[in-house]
């Protein structure tokens, strides 16, 4: 299974629309959940050697692999900066958020 | 019909209704008066009788939290308990029915400490009508066995999905033998159908289950909770009707109504006293009193409908509780006066508080209970709750 990333969700607008009792399809992101974060960690997909580290350390597993890439879901990243520690490459940069 | 009776104890008649259902997950911790219940499964699950998992867990509270995960995914789960075990799984058993996992659950009512008591009353169940979970509470051994069977059909309809509780008194019931007829298997197989759950463990279509809510979608969740143990209703009364068309044996659906039709003054019961009310009430219109009993079968969902339709052929109503919320009155009471409030009955109503921590309540009571109905009927209604069988004088 890939990684899943935030869908659309449809909020329900008849009481039919729940499912009965709190269980739904698996990896259903329908809420965001990163605006906390004051830097976010940018790849340098130059440097990137694939070794997926980053992915291994991440606490939110918020690395994932799109188009054989190495990228972050920047929708739940909280910007702990682990993953730009823990590079072997310095190939994660941790740039201040502007707001 | 061929009949199959032995005699057997009331936690023994239970059990016997639990294999019959073909639960796959039992898991359950002994406490008394339950215990005998738990014993006889792991011997029917040792000798090979019960085809099902008999998982041995260090508390009741991992009783219930190993049941909801094998029921979260399909599995017939059984547990049981009692008392002290039944509020240590409290935190459990609002997640099995929040999660709409519909196991079913043997309470031997039993007081709750302090003080110290294995001696039955109902103080156990009653202080949980609001954890959403179906309490049926049964009169002898015969009706626990056969209330395990249409336990499980009742939570498991889809239109349902709410775990049931089935209370037996303890020591009245769970340690006094009787013939208890034991149905076929083939006959409760065509009865009970595996149950189909819509969470089926899957590879192909996981799922996460029993996620948290936000403020938004929380109240939806426990509308729908409401609303299932509403539609529960019609699900225990076609369950019934069907029981006892193909058993033979009719209870009657949310409540019995035993000489009720002319009767002026009513007693109503939950459990095992009814059968003593009963000898009593005969006793009572042999001598000409228009006496007679509403058993309660279910409190949750609770048959306001029967009692409402029963305050206006009635004078007076007395309310056995085993039971006492401190301060307040007893809790059978007060849900059983709600219905009367809102059916606008003008009669006497007594609330009897007794028979709690095992006291007896003897006949000579409960004929006193209908003969201060009947004086009653003369007053203007007044409710008033009453210590029945204080054994000292007090200075009230
Ligand atoms: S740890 Fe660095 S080098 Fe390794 S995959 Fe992540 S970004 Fe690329
Ligand atoms: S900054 Fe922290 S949360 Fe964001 S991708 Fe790196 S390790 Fe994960």
């Amino acid at each position: 299974m890939e990684r899943p990333i935030k869908r659309d969700f449809k909020r329900p607008t008849h009481i039919n629309d729940y499912p009965v009792g709190p269980q739904y399809e698996a990896g259903f992101l329908a809420e965001t959940n990163a605006s906390w974060r004051t830097f976010r960690p940018v790849i340098d997909l130059d440097k990137c050697i694939n070794c997926l580290i980053c992915y291994m350390v991440c606490p939110d597993g918020t690395i994932m692999k799109r188009e054989g890439k190495v990228a972050v879901d920047y929708d739940y990243c909280k910007g702990c900066g682990v993953c730009a520690h823990e590079c072997p490459k310095d190939a994660i940069a941790m740039i201040k958020e502007e707001l | 019909m061929k009949t199959n009776k032995i005699f057997i104890s009331g936690d023994e008649a239970a059990a016997h209704g639990v294999r019959l259902s073909r639960p796959h997950v039992i898991a359950a911790y002994p406490i008394t008066p339950q215990t005998i219940t738990v014993e006889r499964l792991s011997e029917m699950v040792e000798s090979g009788e019960l085809d099902a998992d008999y998982m041995h867990v260090e508390s009741e509270h991992s009783a219930l939290s190993a049941a909801m995960g094998a029921s979260s995914v399909g599995a017939r789960t059984f547990t049981a308990t009692s008392s002290q075990g039944l509020l240590y799984m409290v935190e459990a058993m609002h997640y099995a029915s929040g999660g709409r996992y519909p196991i079913v659950m043997m309470n031997a009512n039993r007081s709750v400490a302090l003080p110290w008591s294995i001696y039955g009353d109902q103080r156990d169940s009653l202080s949980q009508l609001d954890s959403g979970w179906i309490q049926v509470y049964v009169e002898d051994a015969q009706e626990a066995l056969d209330m395990m069977i249409q336990a499980y059909k009742i939570a498991e309809h889809a239109k349902v999905l709410t775990p049931m509780m089935v209370n037996l008194d303890g020591f009245i019931l769970t340690h006094t033998y009787e013939m208890v007829e034991i149905p076929d298997q083939d006959m409760v197989d065509k009865f009970l159908p595996p149950f189909e759950t819509p969470n089926k463990m899957s590879f192909e279509n996981p799922k996460n289950m029993a996620f948290s809510s936000q403020p938004d979608d929380n109240t939806e969740f426990k509308y729908q909770q409401n609303k299932a143990m509403f539609d529960a209703i019609e699900v225990i009364e076609n369950t019934e009707k069907e029981f006892g068309e193909q058993f033979g044996r009719n209870y009657h659906g949310m409540v019995e109504e035993y000489m009720c039709d002319d009767a002026e003054a009513v007693l109503v019961t939950l459990g095992s006293i009814t059968g003593t009310v009963r000898v009593v009430a005969e006793q009572l219109r042999a001598r000409g009193l228009k006496v007679g009993i509403l058993k309660i079968r279910y409190m949750r969902p609770f048959p306001e409908k029967e009692i409402m339709e029963l305050s206006h052929k009635i004078k007076a109503i007395g309310v056995i509780d085993k039971d006492i919320s401190f301060g307040y009155e007893g809790t059978v009471f007060t849900n059983v006066n709600s219905a009367l409030a809102k059916s606008n009955a003008t009669i006497f109503k007594k609330n009897f508080i007794g028979g709690l921590g095992g006291r007896d309540i003897t006949k000579a009571e409960i004929e006193k209970m209908y003969k201060d109905l009947l004086a009653g009927i003369s007053t203007n209604g007044q409710k008033t709750v009453e210590f029945f069988n204080l054994k000292v004088e007090t200075n009230d």
